[in-house]
């Protein structure tokens, strides 16, 4: 079976079975509401200084809830022994790493989509205006998210405290692509486009995503054999 | 062999750092703007230096691990990043007290500042890493994995900083004049006291590699006891 | 070309070695049972050669490829501890998921034959969470062995079986040495795997005390072998 279909053949079966509990991506998506809800306590919803800092507050939704949606991707194959199962499989450590990002990388996104337009009613923020720009840069800085949650998730799939370790591994590495994200976000959510001095912040997007897509990839055989 | 070498060394470094302390309290003028605080660049900055040659040797050590399975590499590693994140520690405290007296505030966001913060958190996340994983050999090998992500996120994260200050801009923390130039005796200083500080890095990661040998082989010494 | 070479394996918990310097070979259509006192070093082994650990010294072959050849992975059944399906998902579902990544022409068409072979049919839509405990054993088999592997790797597969579930287990063991399938399974439920066992290997404390053709004198007394070695 070719590399991409193994890829597609695990992305699909994470997806069938999350989409028939929907567990993970209920609790994310109450997660984010939850936070969005909480910030409107931190910060006064109806004065201005909403659109400085949207970007950030949006993200840290995102970053959060995203974080039980990647924690699971390897944790949810510990039930039964499936993991041990895929790994003595002929697919390849990476192919089965590629199509575990991939699913989360769905489920994150959705949760992402539905959130935009919850924040844009509670803080009264008209967020659609760039909404194609928008949109690229929720792809590119997500699947940063995706590709350094998941490895981690694998990596730490056999602790005890994975729950835990999880986030605090996560979220230093995770810093240029969530600072990135924000910045751009907080712009194209103001309605402006992304002009000169900004696009350091794409670039940097594109290239923490290849650089560390690579590694993962590079390294997840070795994580996942014993 | 090894001890003589550590006391040598540990020797060395105590006799420069009593003369550098010596020059940096009583031969040096003070500083234009600052006063007499700004003696403490010339630890605040060798931490840094110290710091990162520790991290690039533990990156090292994890990929030389990889490609070998020695465990001695995975030694140095952990040796390495435990011995590098106290010198972050001592960067990052030497220069809050620093900015607390020219500026009266603990905390700026200066980027370098900024940047140990997280260089010091992606590090302590390795060390956690090591502590939650029992069997030693898993422990070595995913802890080298994370080590290989963890710098390359330090180095990207150093960039991005970068970037971010000039959008952003903080004040920032240094003694270099109008022309961004240095004293250069202060500057000779700067170097002349990185040297002591390096030896003791060296001395620290020396010892603790060896408790680390010790450790792993007392651990198997218990598991053959329980075999029995 | 032998099934399995396993060439001066050492595997090391740090420095305490839980396998010694393991070496045997197993010929194609031999049924290895592999024995030893809790500890010995089974489930190790039986990782190792399913791809699952690395061994630190030494090398594993499985018809001539490393482990980790996907090629080799392809031809291999394993049956571990846990039944290796998921509970979100049908009978069919996961044995159709199997049949894909094992890379099998018509996925569906393998999914329901097997189904039958193990009387799931009836229960193919329903999700295994619901499953008894034997049906799930009975579905754990037809994972195992839907490839029709090459080589098996059983790691104590008659522990905690019902009898229906042994009686099917040893029914398509039996047609897999029939085709020529080599199977090497870790064990205590000596008399079953002595009935099917043509050779024995005994790891004692992660040596190997003795790999041979199954003596006789085990059929009657199962423990033979272990008073024979010396265990202590």
């Amino acid at each position: 079976m070719g590399y991409l279909r193994q890829v597609l053949t695990i992305c699909g079966k994470d997806l069938r079975s999350e989409f028939r509990t929907k567990e993970a991506l209920n609790a994310s998506l109450a997660f984010a509401l939850v936070i969005l809800l909480l910030f409107s306590f931190a910060f006064d919803p109806s004065s201005e200084q909403i659109n400085e800092i949207s970007g950030g507050l949006i993200w840290m939704a995102f970053a959060f809830a995203g974080a039980l949606i990647l924690n699971r991707s390897f944790a949810r194959e510990l039930f039964n022994d499936c993991l041990d199962a895929l790994i003595y499989s002929p697919v390849p450590g990476s192919a089965l790493f590629l199509g575990k990002a991939l699913a989360s990388y769905v489920l994150l996104l959705i949760v992402e989509l539905v959130s935009f337009p919850i924040f844009g009613l509670f803080y009264n923020v008209q967020w659609a205006r760039k909404f194609g720009w928008l949109l690229f840069v929720l792809l590119l800085a997500s699947w940063g998210l995706t590709v350094v949650g998941t490895m981690f998730s694998a990596l730490t799939v056999n602790l005890r405290l994975r729950e835990l370790m999880l986030p605090m591994l996560l979220y230093p590495m995770m810093i240029p692509a969530l600072m990135s994200a924000m910045q751009l976000t907080t712009v194209l959510i103001a309605g402006q486009d992304i002009t000169g001095d900004n696009w350091i912040w794409v670039r940097l997007l594109i290239g923490f995503d290849i650089i560390f897509t690579a590694l993962a990839v590079a390294f997840v055989e070795t994580v996942l054999v014993g | 062999m090894r001890e003589k070498l550590i006391y040598l060394m540990g020797l060395a470094a105590a006799l420069m750092l009593v003369r550098n302390l010596y020059v940096i309290l009583l031969g040096l003028p003070d500083e234009a703007d600052q006063g007499a605080i700004y003696r403490i660049i010339f630890f605040h900055v060798p931490s840094w230096f110290t710091a990162f040659g520790m991290f690039v040797a533990s990156g090292t050590a994890s990929a030389l691990y990889l490609a070998r399975k020695k465990q001695s590499y995975d030694e140095l590693a952990v040796a390495t990043t435990e011995v590098g994140t106290v010198f972050v520690a001592i960067g990052l405290v030497t220069g809050m007290i620093w900015a607390r007296i020219i500026w009266g505030i603990w905390w700026t966001w200066d980027p370098r500042l900024t940047w140990a913060l997280i260089t010091w958190l992606v590090y302590a996340g390795y060390l956690m890493l090591r502590r939650a994983i029992d069997d030693p050999t898993a422990r070595a090998k995913n802890s080298a994995v994370l080590n290989i992500f963890s710098f390359t996120s330090v180095m990207i994260t150093y960039k991005a900083i970068d970037w971010w200050r000039t959008q952003h801009p903080a004040p920032v923390l240094s003694i270099r004049g109008a022309g961004g130039a240095m004293d250069p005796a202060m500057e000779q200083m700067l170097y002349l006291n990185w040297l002591p500080m390096l030896m003791i890095a060296i001395i620290l990661v020396m010892i603790r590699m060896r408790q680390e040998g010790q450790q792993r082989e007392i651990e198997s010494l218990r598991r053959m006891a329980h075999a029995v | 070309m032998s099934a399995v070479d396993v060439a001066g394996v050492w595997k090391f918990y740090g420095d305490y070695p839980a396998l010694r310097d393991i070496r045997f070979d197993v010929h194609p259509g031999q049924c290895l049972a592999l024995l030893g006192r809790n500890g010995a070093g089974k489930t190790t082994l039986l990782k190792i050669l399913a791809g699952l650990s690395t061994a630190q010294k030494g090398d594993v072959k499985v018809f001539g490829r490393s482990v980790r050849d996907s090629a080799a992975r392809g031809s291999i059944g394993v049956l571990g501890h846990g039944i290796g399906v998921y509970d979100e998902l049908s009978a069919f579902e996961n044995l159709k998921l199997f049949a894909n990544l094992y890379g099998l022409a018509d996925a569906e068409g393998t999914a329901r034959a097997w189904l039958k072979r193990v009387t799931l049919e009836n229960v193919a839509d329903a999700l295994v969470r619901e499953f008894s405990r034997g049906m799930r054993q009975r579905l754990a088999v037809a994972r195992t062995f839907l490839h029709e592997p090459k080589l098996l790797l059983l790691d104590e597969p008659f522990t905690s079986l019902d009898d229906r579930s042994i009686a099917l287990l040893q029914g398509v063991m039996a047609e897999s040495l029939a085709r020529g399938a080599t199977v090497i399974m870790s064990t205590h439920q000596l008399r079953e795997a002595m009935e099917l066992a043509s050779h024995v290997v005994l790891l004692n404390r992660g040596r190997l005390s003795f790999h041979g053709a199954r003596p006789d004198e085990m059929l009657a007394d199962p423990t033979w072998l272990y008073r024979q070695y010396g265990e202590g």
